[in-house]
């Protein structure tokens, strides 16, 4: 059972910090952003060059670990700017499926854009993921790394949780989540709300593949299957929650983690069985709040 | 007389103007004839998660050896320039997208491009998609690397081939290999991915360790999607059921996560891991490769390959492209553009040296044997289209002073005694015993 429940908090810890990136750019600008899972695979890439460059300089071993932030912070600074503004923003205000489309058209050209400046051969970085040692649980031994990843979840879910509710910042970005018009009519530079939400995004996204790529080999379609998944997570706790993304996280976390230790055979089977249920009973998931009704 | 002296001379106009139109004819016949070339439609993963070990390791392949089939500078037999001396002109295609994709994409191949050949298709699920398509189209089809044995067991081609054995080898050999050096079974796990590649595999390993180690007990069996990526929970589940073996057939981007995952846990000292197809990430891992896997290739490939001139040339001729040696995927496809290359030239000598038609092709390709850097390639199943390979199976050990992983203790498996004969599907094979299998280590 702790095995399970050990199991089942590590994956939900890595999906909801990619999910939470995607659930927010959803809140703030009604994007359903397929083009998160290039975010995602550039973090991991930009985390390989960037532990590569660390250990050529002969930096200490615990230096990884900044690499792998810094990385994720130049995805966002260099893309989210680049795609927030220079294409995103003439298709504000149409057709969400149209928008859909448009994310997905990023989605393959990054595809591209990756193999084209770090090629298809793959990128390890598995330095970090020594860093923590061995936790013996049980008949079970875990890599310390994987509590790393369940501190950095609560990190920045707890840090992206406190800027919403506790800046004044964070209050101008509910206020347009809650209505852009009347907030651009409050004088709120909505334009800008976007473009910083956008940027949060990115880098939630980007900061997930920098501290995964010390676990697999970085090469093409690393942004696939996580994409999937982190949708299942948005729809279970409701587009546009945080706490809806963490809770989505845990239950399929929890899920996916019981499937395989007591029925391997229905594991993806488990993970789409619970969002049809809660899509049953709560169509808008789980946090979904109530909107306000426009005349 | 006049009109004599006009029809005369429009005659002789006429008959002038036919000459030179003759002799252009026949000035541009010439080159056109010398000119004329073979296209192949040539379909692998380029993007995506197969592309790194498999995809651009293979099209790297056949880019080196039409270049030299070219050049005429392949060694004998296969020295011709170009396919009889018709110029290859190869067209690559992507494979990432999917099988409804792909049978549009092999339609377009022959209709739009006007290929005489395709060769191509790693995924075993585009194989079976993508067959039937061009049997009703009546092209040359040849597989040169996928391995669900359902294709020629389950479907009877005129115009489809597989120039290389299907996957029930693979674990018939891993299973033997483990037998002959009495490596304790009384139980094992298996991980492997949930499609046809991975059931199939997990099937024929079943089965031959029923026959082999009758008293051995399965335990876990797990199934993660293709692409996985995070494999905490099922490393957990393997952990939790220890066993004496775990078999795995997962590849690529999975294999390696799941290597890189598994290995600081521990799970490689608590179990003796068995890889049916792992060769391809030992140039990458390098140290990170665990010591004393036993694993296979899919064929006598890359550190198992045979000694021979022809492997020989190959290995320099790939080595010093691409800065690192061939592993299966780049094997593979030169075995079937060598067994290509034969049969054009075969139905080109009994076409009166023109190029031969789909019909004249897979006659010549039918039931026909050839040489590769892998050994003797016979296609011996599916009526002549399936091929049989020998095999090796080895254990991995990282060489500190050579800074790669090196196989040691390799064994190998002639063909017939890893392949089930002509006559019989591989489950039945298996599940029978080993029916007529031959010269078995």
């Amino acid at each position: 059972m702790l095995t399970i429940l050990i199991d089942g908090l590590t994956y939900a810890s890595w999906l909801f910090i990619v999910a939470l990136g995607l659930t927010l750019v959803f809140g703030v600008l009604k994007i359903l952003n397929i083009a998160h899972g290039s975010f995602y695979a550039l973090g991991a890439y930009a985390a390989a060059s960037f532990v590569g460059w660390a250990g050529a300089m002969k930096l200490a071993p615990g230096f990884t670990l900044v690499a792998m932030l810094l990385a994720a912070v130049a995805v966002a600074a260099l893309i989210a700017p680049l795609t927030e503004r220079g294409l995103l923003r003439f298709f504000y205000g149409r057709d969400e499926v149209l928008l859909v489309l448009v994310t997905y058209a990023m989605f393959l050209m990054l595809e591209d854009v990756t193999k084209l400046v770090w090629g298809a051969t793959p990128y390890y970085v598995s330095e970090p993921y020594s860093l923590f040692g061995s936790i013996d649980v049980g008949t079970q031994t875990y890599v310390g790394y994987d509590f790393l990843l369940v501190a950095l979840a609560l990190l920045v879910g707890g840090a992206v949780w406190w800027w919403l509710n506790r800046t004044r910042q964070g209050k101008i970005t509910l206020a347009v989540i809650h209505n852009a018009e009347i907030a651009s009519s409050m004088g709120v530079n909505v334009s800008r709300v976007y473009m910083l939400a956008f940027s949060i995004g990115v880098f939630l996204a980007a900061i997930g593949g920098a501290f995964t790529a010390p676990m697999i080999s970085v090469q093409p379609g690393v942004s696939v299957g996580v994409i999937i998944l982190s949708f299942a997570v948005v729809i279970i706790g409701g587009l546009g929650s945080i706490e809806g993304a963490a809770v989505g996280a845990l239950i399929v976390g929890l899920a996916r983690s019981m499937a395989v230790h007591l029925a391997p055979v229905a594991e993806l089977f488990s993970i789409y069985m619970v969002m049809a249920v809660v899509l049953m009973f709560r169509p808008e998931g789980l946090f979904q709040r109530i909107k306000a009704r426009k005349i | 007389m006049a009109n004599f002296s006009i029809n005369s001379l429009a005659r002789r106009a006429r008959l002038g103007q036919l000459t030179a139109l003759a002799l252009a004819s026949a000035c541009l016949a010439s080159p056109a004839q010398a000119q004329e070339t073979f296209k192949v439609g040539i379909v692998s993963f380029l993007s995506g998660q197969a592309a790194e070990s498999f995809g651009i390791p293979a099209v790297n392949g056949a880019k080196v050896l039409v270049d030299a089939f070219n050049k005429g500078a392949a060694p004998a037999p296969y020295n011709k320039v170009g396919f009889g001396g018709m110029k290859i002109e190869p067209i690559y295609v992507d494979e990432n997208g999917g099988a409804t994709k792909q049978v549009q994409e092999l339609r377009n191949l022959y209709d739009r491009d006007k290929v005489d050949a395709v060769v191509g298709y790693v995924g075993s699920g585009d194989c079976l998609a993508v067959a039937p398509v061009a049997e009703e189209m009546k092209k040359f089809l040849i597989l040169y690397d996928c391995g669900t044995p359902r294709i020629f067991e389950d479907n009877k081609f005129n115009y489809v081939f597989r120039t290389a054995a299907h996957a029930t080898m693979d674990n018939v050999a891993l299973a033997r290999y483990m037998k002959a050096r009495n490596v304790k079974a009384e139980t094992f796990n298996m991980i492997n991915q949930d499609y046809a590649w991975g059931q199939d595999s997990k099937k024929d390993f079943s089965w031959s360790m029923e026959k082999l180690y009758p008293n051995a007990k399965s335990g876990e069996d797990q199934l993660p999607k293709f692409g996985a990526g995070q494999y905490g929970t099922e490393i957990s589940a393997l952990m939790a059921k220890q066993a004496d073996v775990t078999h795995s057939s997962l590849w690529g981007g999975d294999l390696q996560a799941f290597i890189l995952q598994a290995s600081p846990r521990g799970l490689f000292k608590r179990t003796q891991v068995v890889f049916s197809a792992a060769d391809h990430v030992l140039p990458a891992l390098g140290d990170k490769m665990p010591d004393g896997v036993i694993l296979g290739a899919r064929g006598a490939y890359g550190l198992m390959s045979p000694k021979s001139a022809l492997n020989d040339w190959w290995w320099d001729l790939y080595s010093k492209a691409n800065n690192v040696y061939p592993v299966q995927a780049p094997y593979r496809m030169v075995q079937s553009l060598l067994g290509l290359k034969l049969a054009v030239e075969k139905a080109m000598a009994a076409n009166g040296g023109k190029k031969p038609n789909a019909e004249q092709l897979a006659a010549a390709l039918s039931n026909s044997e050839w040489d590769s850097p892998a050994g003797r390639i016979r296609m011996s199943l599916g009526n002549g289209h399936q091929a049989v390979q020998e095999t090796a199976i080895g254990k991995t050990r990282y060489d500190a002073a050579q800074k790669m992983v090196v196989l040691d203790d390799i064994m190998r498996f002639p063909a017939d005694c890893v392949n089930p004969p002509a006559n019989m599907k591989s489950e039945d094979w298996i599940k029978a015993g080993f029916p007529g299998a031959k010269g078995c280590p």
